[in-house]
Parts: C-alpha cells; structure tokens; sequence
C-alpha cells in the first residue's frame, strides 16, 4: 500500500503536513444492543488520518459502518475506545473545526434557503445583516443566487443539496465530513456537483473526509482512498494513493487508463468485502 | 382541468354552491312543512320562520353582539391560555425523559377524564363570568395541543439536531431554531381541533351556568321552552364556529408557508 505517497501527495506548496488535520486512533465503537447481552461493534480499531489540505475518501460496503467514523470526528459520537485528534489535539465534545455535510436531508423546512444558509452564523453571533450578505454571496457560488427565498420543499433534491454544501461551507471549516452526500441525486446532477465539489475544495483546500459506497465517485474526487471491511468490526483494509493531475473533471477522468487501472486495483481489495456484506445483509 | 373535459359540463363541474343552497332550502321547507301541518309538533320542535324572526331581532336590535363578543372572548382566550400551556408543557416533557416518565399517568388519567364534570367546579372556583368558561375551555385545548407536541418533539428529525449542533447550536439555540418552530408546527396542524374545542368549551361552559354569552341565551329559551329561540341560538352557533374555522384556515395558510400542500408543483 502507498501510504508513504500519499503523504508526499498531501504536502501542498511544498509543505509537508506534518500535523493532520483529523487523525482517528485505534478507534472502536460498540453500540449496545437493545435487549439482552452483548452489544454491535460497528468499528474496530481503526486508524485513519487526513492531512491537512487532504481530500480522502472512505469506500466500504452497505452498512459497514462508515457513518459512523464520520460522527466519530464530528464529536457526534464518543467512541467506545480510542481517540480522535483535530489538528494534534485529542477532540472533546464537538468538533469545532468540522463541518458535516449529510446523507439525508438536513435543511431546516420551516427556514428558507437562505435563512438555512446563514443559520451556523446565527448561531455564532454574526449580525444579521452581515450574515445575510454572506449567505447570499454563498448561494452565488452554489449556484442558488436568486433561489435564497425558496422553502426546501420548493426546491429539488440538488438544489437542497447546494444549499446544504453552501450551510456547512458558510461556517469555513477546517475540515469537511461529508456522508454519500449527493448519493440521492441522478447521475448527471451528481457529476455537476462533484465537479463544483472539486471547484470550490481546490480554491481553498480544506481537509476532506469524503464517505461513499461508490468507487468511481471516490477515485475522481480524492487523493487517498480508504476501503473498509464489511462489518462488524469494521476496519481499513487497504489505503490507495490517486496520483490522477488535477483538476480533473469527474466525467472525463473515468474515461482515462489510470483510472481503469486505480478501479481495477481498489475494486480487487473491495470486492471479497462487498459480497460478505451482501451476505450479511441477507441473514439480517 | 383540461379542455376536453370542459366540452362535457356534468353535475360536478357547477360551482358547489349551486348545488348547497338547494340543499339547505329544501331542509329548511321540509321543517316548514312537517311543523305547519302539525306532523311534528311545533312546541318541540319550533317554526322556521319564527326562528329566522328571532335572528332578525337579534341582529337588527344588536342584541345578540355582546352575547357573541363574550363567547368570542372566551374562546379565543381558552385557545390561546391552552395553546401556550401545552406547547410548554409538551416540550418540557418531550425534552426530559425522567419527568415524563414521572407525569405519564397523571396526564393519561387527566386526559381520560370527561372535562365537563368539571364546570361546576371551575363555576365554584372563578364565578359565573368568563374565566370559569375559560378555564373549561383550557383544559380541552391543552391535551390536544400537548399531545401533538409531545409527539412532534419526540419525532423530530435525528439529523435535523446533528446538523444543528455540528453548525455550533448550543443547547439553548437548538431549544429556539429546531424544537420550537418544530413544535409550533405541531400546534399549528392542530389548530382546526383546538380551536374548536375552545368554542366548545365556551359554549358549554356558558350552558351550565352563566349571565352572558350566546349559551346563556339558549339556556334562558330552553327554561322557558321558547324552542325557536334555542333554535335560533344554535344557528348563530354553527355559523359562527364556521366563520372560525375559516379565518384558522387563513391564519394555517399564512403561518405554514413552508409547509408543503399535497401534490404541490412549482416552475422553477
């Protein structure tokens, strides 16, 4: 595995990173079981680090336990054992750094695009007005610059998408958490949105932990992929550095030999995992 | 509806009130006719036109308007006193699992109590002015708006309050942008029913013993079996909890913009 690469491909402008931006540190996570003895040890003894500027993405197998890494670093979840560092410091309570950008629909319904847009600064303090001013200036860039009145429930799926991608980038976070966030989307909207993705990450890098059951998506969009093992226990099993030039546009670099050969690679390590999910999910 | 369909004018496409009125006419001429040739016994059941003489007396003298106004008042302040305290309550509750855990059948027992038998009590309490009828009022708006709140909080969206709280909300934040409008919501999808039973609690509670409002004027007919006002009483009634009911639909329309209508679609 790579990972020495990896490293060399993280250090942006010549500077290595030598802190990460988030580091997970033989971190498990048991749930305990509703009824009776024991418990589900959804993750175990995981490691993983994102460099600082860093664009990771975790690919693993339906219900291994990937949401959960992610509320791990976003201090949503405590984990059972293990620790968790934002920028060298062991995280306590919620990750202040971290902006989460989730699977499901997260929009408040009752607010209007904008007013979600700007309600991480309301709840900093910013002054209304100020606040309303960057809001706008963040829908511009979303591409929902005259769409700020709107209700979710007026707005399609990728429109609710942007506006949640311009709520968690409002806030300038150190680091991005993002949980198959456009996985609801067709495959046209979806491609637009990994490549403003790309746009808005590489104008100003921040550390990106990118989750996804789409192999393609993880390899178009990151400079490290992470696979993980089918759950329980899940953990890393294989680390792949993408040495892809950048900036790609995600519906062209499919089409290049050295993504077929990256697929090939990563799809070898995932593929055993994949079907013991697959037949997991059948005994459930 | 589409052009073809216009071609074809059935019984459906005629604007409803077309078909209303006739309904209620010929309603009204049958009371008319089983009452005048003596099939039912006027002495029960009363006079339609005697009925309509004693609403035209009513409004035209203005007699009736305080009467409204008193009913009017007490419903709205049952609504209102009722609305708050289980919006309160509901969330207090909704928000601390031990409390609710404490409270669950004190508040299952209060709620399976038939609330009438408590106007006399609230009559002893708070005389025969308004507040008795209030408070009678009060205690059916409350669990209404309590359980639909209680519900609504304990099912708000696990992502909505992670998504909150990554953006930086502290407790109390979370409690004003996530859980009160949620909650809000609540008591607004439940505002026909309380409303209603705010009405219902004035007018009951005006019945069992009172000295104005529109349930005293049919409680003074009734003791002196003046059917037709009694009558006539129930009619102002109807029309006006339908009045009501209307201006809740519009204040509903304005308060849940954000809510989405059933098969609503919109040109972007």
């Amino acid at each position: 595995m790579n990972t020495q690469t990896s490293a060399a491909a993280v250090a942006v402008a010549g500077v290595a990173a030598a802190v990460p931006g988030l580091a997970l540190e033989n971190v498990t996570c048991t749930f305990r079981a509703a009824a009776g003895k024991g418990g589900y040890t959804a993750v175990k003894d995981v490691n993983l680090t994102v460099g600082a500027g860093e664009f990771v993405s975790v690919v693993g197998p339906t219900g291994c336990g990937k949401s959960t890494l992610l509320n791990v670093s976003a201090g949503l979840l405590e984990p059972s054992s293990g620790t968790v560092k934002v920028f060298g410091e062991p995280l306590v309570g919620m990750n202040r750094h971290a902006g989460y950008m989730f699977q499901a629909e997260s929009l408040m319904p009752w607010r209007t695009a904008l007013d979600n847009v700007i309600v991480g600064l309301e709840f900093r303090g910013v002054a209304r007005n100020e606040a309303v001013a960057r809001g706008q200036d963040w829908l511009q860039r979303v591409g929902l610059g005259s769409h700020g009145h709107r209700y979710p429930h007026q707005m399609s799926g990728g429109m609710r998408k942007r506006a949640a991608l311009a709520q968690t980038l409002i806030m300038d976070p150190k680091i991005i958490l993002m949980d198959e966030p456009f996985s609801a989307l067709d495959i046209q909207t979806r491609q637009l949105m990994e490549n403003e993705l790309l746009d808005i990450w590489s104008a100003d890098r921040k550390s990106v932990l990118f989750i996804t059951h789409d192999l393609e998506e993880a390899i178009s969009l990151s400079d490290r992929v992470i696979v993980l093992s089918a759950g329980p226990g899940t953990h890393p099993i294989g680390e792949f550095a993408i040495d892809l030039p950048r900036p790609r546009d995600v519906s062209e670099v499919r089409l290049t030999p050295e993504f077929v050969r990256l697929h090939d690679e990563i799809w070898h390590t995932m593929k055993e995992e994949v079907l013991k999910g697959y037949v997991q999910s059948q005994q459930k | 509806m589409s052009r073809a369909n216009k071609n074809r004018r059935g019984i459906a496409d005629l604007p409803s009130a077309v078909l209303q009125i006739p309904i209620v006419c010929s309603l009204i001429g049958l009371w008319y006719g089983l009452t005048e040739t003596d099939i039912l016994p006027k002495f029960f059941f009363g006079e339609p036109f005697k009925v309509f003489g004693v609403l035209w007396h009513w409004f035209t003298s203005g007699e009736i308007f305080p009467h409204l106004g008193v009913t009017l008042v007490e419903t709205v302040l049952a609504f209102v006193v009722g609305a708050v305290l289980g919006l309160v309550i509901g969330l207090w509750l909704a928000l601390n699992p031990t409390a609710s855990r404490l409270a669950d059948p004190y508040i299952k027992a209060a709620n399976a109590m038939p609330r009438v038998v408590l106007a006399p009590i609230f009559a002893v309490w708070f005389g025969l002015g308004i507040w008795s009828k209030v408070a009678l009022g009060v205690t059916l708006v409350f669990f209404i708006v309590f359980f639909n709140v209680y519900q609504g909080i304990r099912e708000v969206s696990p992502v909505l309050l992670a998504n909150a709280r990554v953006l930086g909300a502290n407790a109390r934040q979370l409690l004003r942008t996530v859980y009160l409008p949620s909650a809000t919501s609540w008591v607004f999808s439940s505002l026909h029913t309380s409303v209603g039973m705010a009405f219902v609690g004035a007018v009951v509670g005006e019945y069992l013993g009172s000295a104005r409002g529109v349930g005293y004027l049919i409680l003074q007919a009734e003791g002196v079996f003046d059917i037709n006002t009694v009558f006539a009483g129930m009619l102002v009634l109807t029309a006006f909890a339908l009045v009501l009911d209307q201006a809740v639909g519009v204040v509903e329309k304005r308060l849940l913009v954000w809510r989405p209508t059933h098969g609503e679609t919109e040109k972007l």
